[in-house]
């Protein structure tokens, strides 16, 4: 048999270890690491189909978007969107947790019927609530008709067309953040409610005063997957409305696709990806933080 | 006591009726598919059944070639992140080697920053590699998944390293170790992430949308967009609603029995600790 020395061990288990992460490493590397240094150097230069290589032009991608009013339009929508999405989609995520997390026959049904938009994909999500949403014919505008009211044509006007989407999108995130807080339930001991209820507690008093602070965590980690999903998905622009009317309904990342795919400007799209990083940046920065303190990655 | 049952029964009936409204969606959409296309639109069928939508839709798109595309993509992307991951999970949750925080600042990274938004830099690479509108390009930028180490190694984790030693002590060799201890013990976190994986490509649509451009790449999602969008498509809310049925139904069903594992599995995916 044959004996290593104990330097050579540790070198042959150094090794051992890399040549296993090696193939996930390369393809993060060529896939994640790589595109993003790549997009940050392409923002500064000038860079559209047909040029041979980009040309370098300092900030001005940057100067230009800062002066357009239609980059800021898309700002304010993306962050728009994602105020009227996630605040609902957790406020209904929470409220459903708290009325699964009991022991009935019907608990499995009703658990059911809240997750199974999770699974859909947003494009035949869309497709369908484009005709509940469609001018006249469509489920909403009959449903008002019906009440005597005046037709909406919710997807045509500025004002409500993002909110509309929103209600989609809540109907589809709502199950999804509810698992999480009901876990998030699950894991608070007992104990804690019943002292509680000895002391007199009601329902109520004990779902504000020890349910809700013990959530915390759950509620940072939830607003921040919200978030990131917010910005990461826009198949239903794509289906519904592209962009109408009058880019009311441009969110950013649909503007990155706009830029890069129908435009082929590469440099203004890679300008707004690294936007998006930065944004995608902040919003990990407390899950980040937070959970410095509590895990140890090594 | 009675006041209490009754709050209970409230609550029930409640949850029940916000359930039923939940399903509405889907309700109308299966009850349009299977019924006779009417020019009023109404949330129940009022039309007769018929599968003439359904077989409309499927010989108006190829949905045949479809479906084998989106299969191809899901078996294999989860194949190849099978294999990488394991691999991974095993280095960085088992082995203590040098150098490993330059992986987890690799991983962390695309925890945070999903392939979704870095679309324009990775279809340069794709096309750099003459990759596009192929199925392997689709694939490629999955295939090293945060994700899937994450979960494996916290599972890697939890096995008794005197099992390993054991495995090390009867002359088992890292890959008889990994493939004999660590891989049947971890049965769960596979479970949950194949749960991930394949919904996740099954539902994906921006990245084979930017990477495909022919009818032989295309997979289910990007077909079903461009019917919908399609002037063929436009009233037709029968036929809309019969193709949105076909990508749909081998995910639903599924899920509706096996319920628990789905949900389970989206828990544990959401990185918590």
């Amino acid at each position: 048999m044959k004996t290593y020395t104990r330097k050579q061990r540790e070198l042959k288990k150094n090794l051992v270890g890399w040549l296993l992460v090696a193939p996930s490493l390369i393809f993060m590397t060529c896939f994640t690491v790589w595109p993003i240094f790549r997009s940050i150097y392409l923002s500064l230069t000038k860079y559209r189909m047909g040029m041979a290589k980009p040309e370098w032009i300092g900030f001005e991608n940057y100067i230009n978007l800062f002066h357009s009013g239609l980059f800021w339009k898309v700002m304010g929508n993306t962050l728009y969107f994602a105020l009227i999405t996630i605040v609902p989609s957790m406020v209904v995520g929470l409220f459903l947790a708290t009325i699964v997390n009991r022991k009935s026959r019907l608990t499995g049904f009703v658990r059911t019927a809240y997750f199974y938009p999770v699974i859909m994909p947003m494009i035949a999500i869309a497709s369908i609530w484009m005709f509940i949403y469609m001018a006249k014919n469509g489920l909403w505008d009959q449903l008002l008709v019906s009440f005597g009211q005046k037709p909406m044509n919710i997807l045509s006007s500025k004002k409500t067309v993002l909110p509309a989407m929103a209600v989609m999108y809540v109907w589809k995130e709502a199950g999804y953040l509810m698992v999480f807080f009901l876990s998030g339930i699950q894991s608070i001991s007992e104990e804690v409610n019943e002292a509680a209820r000895i002391d007199g507690a009601g329902a109520w008093t004990i779902f504000r005063r020890i349910t809700l602070p013990l959530l915390a965590p759950t509620f940072l980690f939830v607003s921040t997957i919200a978030l990131t999903n917010s910005f990461k998905l826009v198949d239903h622009v794509v289906i519904m409305t592209e962009g109408a009317p009058n880019n009311a309904s441009t969110l950013l990342l649909y503007y990155i696709y706009q830029q890069g795919f129908t435009n082929f400007n590469y440099g203004v799209s890679s300008a707004l990806t690294t936007v998006m990083l930065l944004l995608l940046m902040i919003v990990a920065l407390p899950r980040f933080l937070s959970q410095d303190k509590k895990i140890h990655y090594n | 006591m009675k006041k209490k049952k009754a709050i209970s029964a409230v609550i029930t009936v409640f949850a029940v009726v916000l359930g039923l409204l939940w399903l509405i969606p889907l309700i109308w959409l299966v009850g349009t598919a299977f019924s006779v296309p009417s020019f009023h639109m109404t949330l129940f069928p009022t039309t007769s059944f018929t599968l003439d939508n359904l077989k409309y839709v499927w010989n108006a798109i190829p949905f045949g070639t479809y479906y084998i595309n989106t299969l191809i993509l899901v078996v294999c992307t989860f194949v190849v992140q099978f294999v990488t991951s394991t691999m991974a999970a095993y280095a960085l949750g088992v082995m203590d080697f040098k150098g490993s925080a330059l992986v987890f600042a690799v991983i962390f990274m695309q925890i945070i920053i999903p392939n979704d938004v870095l679309i324009t830099p990775n279809f340069m690479t794709l096309s750099e590699l003459k990759l596009v509108d192929t199925k392997i390009g689709m694939m490629l930028p999955f295939y090293g998944s945060a994700l899937a180490i994450f979960l494996l190694r916290q599972h890697f984790k939890s096995i008794p390293k005197a099992l390993a030693e054991a495995a090390r002590i009867d002359g088992a060799t890292t890959w008889q170790t990994i493939w004999r201890v660590y891989m049947p013990c971890a049965k769960p976190a596979y479970l949950s992430f194949a749960v991930i994986s394949v919904s996740y490509h099954w539902n994906n649509y921006l990245w084979p949308l930017i990477v495909t451009n022919s009818p032989a790449n295309r997979t289910l999602t990007v077909g079903l967009a461009i019917f919908a969008k399609s002037k063929e498509a436009n009233m037709q809310w029968a036929n809309v609603c019969a193709a949105a049925f076909i990508i749909i139904i081998p995910l639903l069903l599924a899920f509706f029995v096996a319920q628990k594992q789905f949900m389970s599995s989206f828990v544990s995916a959401g990185i918590k600790e």
